[in-house]
């Protein structure tokens, strides 16, 4: 190991030829610190022993490893762990003690049945609360960190928010849903999500008939899911939108209404037919913008950044989103093979995507703990962090999801950020509530002791260097100095609590938001 | 770098600034006092409308639960009013009188608020709410948030942030001393303030705006300086450029905001929560911040049960409301910046017409809005929603919130109302006449 910390330390990679951006990493060039990236891209971190095992593993099958990684520790969450019925739809009794009252203007039994229905919302309320925490949890724990990942990709590409749907057991079932195609296949999860109540509850369909339908899913299916604004027509939508009438549901099930969908014949991207919602499905699936959508939003999500105005896209991201896009149709719209590609490009390795990306407030919080190791804490604190830093789970602000990148940062967030890894650190709430501190103390012992298993023993010199590119990917002079400032007024004793100090300053540092 | 409202302002200057203010604590401690409320204010109020629109300060204050309006401004001139309320009216008696004729006044407790009235700084807008009223409070405060019935999509205020690119693109630095564009005082950020490109800032209290990291280990303090107030290395409009200017912002921001609220108040504030965020508010406004909206709430009006008539919980609350309103302009005023800063206050929705079995009142529809400070058109304008033509046992609205928004957007913001609306509300009249 100590012959790759030579290799890799500090290189820099000559300018990256363009042409050669799709081209697999060598096997060589793949060490320690191209471990942590694809660790963090492609999950949420990792401590040194886990970013080593996967250096170990070369290339290859370090990403075929987080591909496919089964681990029978973790199993699909029980069927019900979650309470399916608390806002079900009235039953036949109660909906006739209804129509009852309200034609005897009987106003206790109506007031009787709106305070039901409140304490319903109250509960359903608090298991939102429970499925978030459940969320979260899964996330810090998980041995596969891809899966989770690609479900918050889903969640924040088929953004639905609980604000509007009022329903937890659907939002539940619709993060199960992104979980069961986590890294299936992408038009598979587009067909079921014309049937998924949350989404159809979220975007009216449930209220679109024959003769007076609902376009707000007809749009945001093309606009915001698959082929991205401008590439198709307003008749497009006004077709498709006859095309998904009748598409509903029934308590959790999908139904198709046949009375109330539109059998009448439809056009829709040229062609003509008595086309059903899947059949508008399929022709967006046809349309090449659907591929080149997608592969953008792939790349902006494990990759970098892409402004806007596609001629200011870097020559090799164009290479890499051109060839992934191919790959993306070759096998029909299949996520692994995309990601595979992905994840082993030189491109993805080079100095213009490494440690450029600013975190997710969810890959702060969940990478904080897992590559620290610290204790996990209050779930509903660290859940209102998230709030505050702007990545409400559950809650995505609208339809298009979280804009991501830097609209995550402004001067509160920042404190936030830097005072919820404190946090997880020193249990010390970022909101003070001192008497809800958390007693539990971080043991740095671990991770200096992972970082001696992987590098073997070294001076401080050696130990700050290696402490910063664990947590930060790069070893900045001025941060190496100012780690070094704080062993040294230790008298250099490097014990639990010298590191605990070393890791609040760097979390600190802007340069932790990035990864 | 892209500047809001275009005012040459470099980044050394800032930077200079920057390292100024942080320093100013040991060099001068009176430094803020000595320049930004120092600065040729506006003292009177024609002086500031005639002046730069950037000058101007919105405060929304957010009454939430649901605040009856009828018994805040009470219909004493309605026999059904009396005839629904037999348990909580207002005696007639009591009521403080704001319109003979329409026969309308304050609820007792609302005292000092009637005094704003009588000085010209209030203005009531009756009946104000929107179509398909809906009665959950989670919804219907989304939907005054965004301004749009489905309550989905970004709040209105943050889309005025975006669309006065006063976001990240300029950085909060775009305005030159480092103040966020809008301040939430609170836990978390309300939806209003929520934009695309602008995420609210947001914090309960100044004394966390601040890392927290030193209260462990003070020694800290001063690496965690060094590391967090410096330029940034890389060459470029780079990720990491960014947040280091960012970094750099909330150490300044911090240290502004800290020192702003440790002002003594130029007034007594009572002592409830929304005074306690009035203050600090007003401490900020005080400072010279460059803060253009500042976000505040009061909660508890979910008056289901024991709701109270002239005493009781929801004159408490209202008595906390007008008291801290009064606190407010007194202090703006003795500042002199009372001309430059409007509040708008609301509800989710208002309550029933009939009160309940249990002496409170359950969810209902549209209530009364306010306006206060000396720019605004005083007086009660709008009609009252018809008490005898109502619509379910609720109040029929008669003006739609959003023309209220639209009013200051278009008038006191000078902002673009149509596409922050994202629809077309003829913009109520909110100034008085100059």
């Amino acid at each position: 190991m100590a012959t790759q910390e030579r290799a890799t330390l500090g290189e820099r990679q000559v300018r990256e030829d363009p042409r050669r951006a799709l081209v697999p990493i060598d096997a060589a060039r793949f060490g320690y610190d191209q471990a942590r990236h694809l660790l963090w891209r492609a999950g949420f971190g990792g401590t040194p022993a886990q970013i080593s095992a996967i250096a170990a593993l070369g290339p290859e099958r370090a990403v075929d490893f987080l591909l496919e990684s089964p681990d029978a520790r973790e199993q699909p969450p029980a069927a019900d762990l979650f309470d399916r019925d608390i806002m079900r739809p009235y039953t036949a009794e109660e909906r006739r003690m209804a129509v009852q009252a309200r034609s005897a203007r009987d106003e206790d039994t109506l007031a009787q049945l709106r305070a039901m229905r409140q304490q319903a919302q109250v509960r359903d309320r608090r298991q939102m609360r429970e499925i978030q925490r459940w969320w979260l949890t899964r996330m810090i724990e998980t041995p596969r960190p891809l899966e989770e990942k690609m479900v918050l990709f889903w969640h924040g590409h088929f953004a639905t928010s609980y604000r509007t749907i009022e329903d937890s057991y659907h939002m539940y079932l619709q993060n199960q849903r992104f979980r069961t195609h986590a890294l299936g296949n992408y038009g598979t999860l587009l067909r079921e999500i014309i049937r998924d109540p949350a989404m159809l509850a979220y975007l009216d369909n449930n209220d679109s008939r024959k003769g007076r339908p609902n376009e707000n899913l007809a749009r945001e299916l093309m606009e915001l899911f698959s082929m991205g604004v401008g590439t198709y027509s307003e008749s497009d939508i006004k077709e498709g939108a006859r095309a998904l009438t009748g598409y509903t549901f029934v308590d959790d099930e999908f139904v198709f209404n046949r009375e109330n969908h539109d059998t009448g014949p439809k056009r829709l991207f040229g062609k003509s037919g008595a086309f059903t919602g899947d059949d508008f499905v399929e022709g967006i699936l046809a349309q090449r913008a659907t591929s080149t959508f997608m592969t953008r939003k792939l790349y902006a999500f494990f990759v970098g950044d892409l402004p806007e105005d596609a001629r200011e896209v870097s020559p090799a991201a164009r290479v890499v989103l051109e060839g992934v896009r191919t790959t993306f149709t070759r096998n029909r719209f299949a996520i692994k093979p995309v990601l595979r590609q992905l994840f082993l490009c030189q491109h993805f390795y080079s100095d213009e995507v490494r440690g450029q990306r600013i975190k997710s407030p969810v890959d702060l919080v969940v990478g904080g703990i897992r590559e620290l190791r610290t204790p996990v804490r209050d779930t509903s604190a660290l859940l209102d962090a998230l709030s505050l830093m702007g990545q409400n789970i559950f809650y995505p602000p609208s339809v298009a999801g979280w804009a991501g990148g830097r609209s995550w940062i402004n001067t509160s967030t920042m404190f936030v950020r830097q005072n919820t890894l404190a946090f997880l650190l020193t249990g010390q709430r970022p909101d003070r509530r001192d008497a809800l501190a958390d007693r539990q103390p971080y043991d740095a012992r671990p991770l200096l002791d992972e970082l001696e298993a992987v590098f073997g023993p070294g001076t401080d010199e050696l130990v700050v260097e290696r402490v910063l590119r664990t947590t930060l990917g790069r070893v900045p002079t001025y941060a190496a100095s100012a780690l070094l400032d704080v062993l040294h007024a230790r008298g250099g004793k490097r014990d639990h609590a010298a590191m605990r100090d070393m890791l609040l300053l760097v979390t600190a540092m802007p340069e932790y938001q990035l990864c | 770098m892209d500047l809001h409202h275009s005012k040459a302002f470099t980044r050394r200057a800032f930077l200079e600034r920057g390292v100024m203010l942080a320093s100013a604590t040991v060099v001068a401690p009176g430094f803020v006092q000595g320049t930004a409320l120092g600065l040729p204010s506006p003292s009177a109020f024609l002086a500031s409308l005639a002046g730069v629109p950037e000058d101007r300060v919105l405060v929304v204050v957010q009454l939430s639960g649901g605040n009856d309006g009828l018994n805040t401004v009470v219909p004493y001139g309605a026999d059904e009013y009396y005839r629904a309320r037999r348990g909580i009216g207002i005696a007639r008696g009591n009521v403080l009188e704001l319109d003979g004729r329409q026969g309308l006044g304050l609820h007792p407790a609302l005292a000092p608020m009637k005094e704003l009235y009588d000085a010209g700084l209030c203005s009531v807008f009756q009946g104000v709410g929107y179509p398909n009223p809906n009665r959950s409070h989670f919804k219907s405060m989304d939907i005054w948030h965004t301004a749009d019935t489905s309550g989905t999509g970004e709040g209105w205020i943050g889309r005025y942030l975006d669309s006065e690119c006063v976001g990240f693109g300029a950085g909060e630095s775009g305005s030159a001393q480092g103040a966020p564009p809008a301040i939430n005082i609170g836990r978390t950020a309300p939806l209003a303030m929520q934009g695309r490109k602008v995420n609210p800032v947001s914090f309960e209290n100044a004394s966390v705006f601040r890392w927290l990291g030193e209260d462990h280990d003070r020694e800290l303090k001063g690496e965690y300086d060094r590391l967090n107030r410096r330029e940034s290395a890389s060459v470029g409009d780079t990720n990491e450029a960014f947040l280091t200017k960012t970094a750099l912002d909330a150490q300044v921001s911090s240290d502004l905001i800290r020192r702003a609220v440790a002002a003594e108040p130029l007034v007594r504030y009572p002592g409830n929560e929304l005074a306690r965020q009035l203050s600090l508010i007003a401490q900020m406004i005080r400072a010279g911040l460059k803060t253009r909206v500042y976000y505040a709430s009061l909660g508890g009006f979910d008056t289901h049960a024991g709701q109270g008539g002239a005493n009781g919980r929801h004159a408490q609350l209202l008595g906390q409301f007008a008291s801290s309103m009064k606190a407010f302009y007194d202090d703006l005023k003795a500042q002199g910046n009372d001309g430059r800063v409007m509040t708008l206050s609301f509800s989710e929705f208002g309550r029933r017409v009939s009160q309940n079995a249990s002496n409170g009142t359950d969810h209902g529809t549209a209530a009364p809005m306010f306006l206060f400070g000396p720019m605004v058109r005083p007086g009660v304008h709008g009609t009252h929603p018809p008490m005898s033509d109502l619509d379910g046992g609720d109040l029929k609205h008669t003006l739609d919130f959003r023309h209220v928004y639209a009013g200051v957007l278009d008038s006191w913001m000078r902002a673009d109302a149509s596409s922050i609306l994202q629809g077309r509300y003829r913009p109520a009249l909110v100034l008085r006449k100059s």
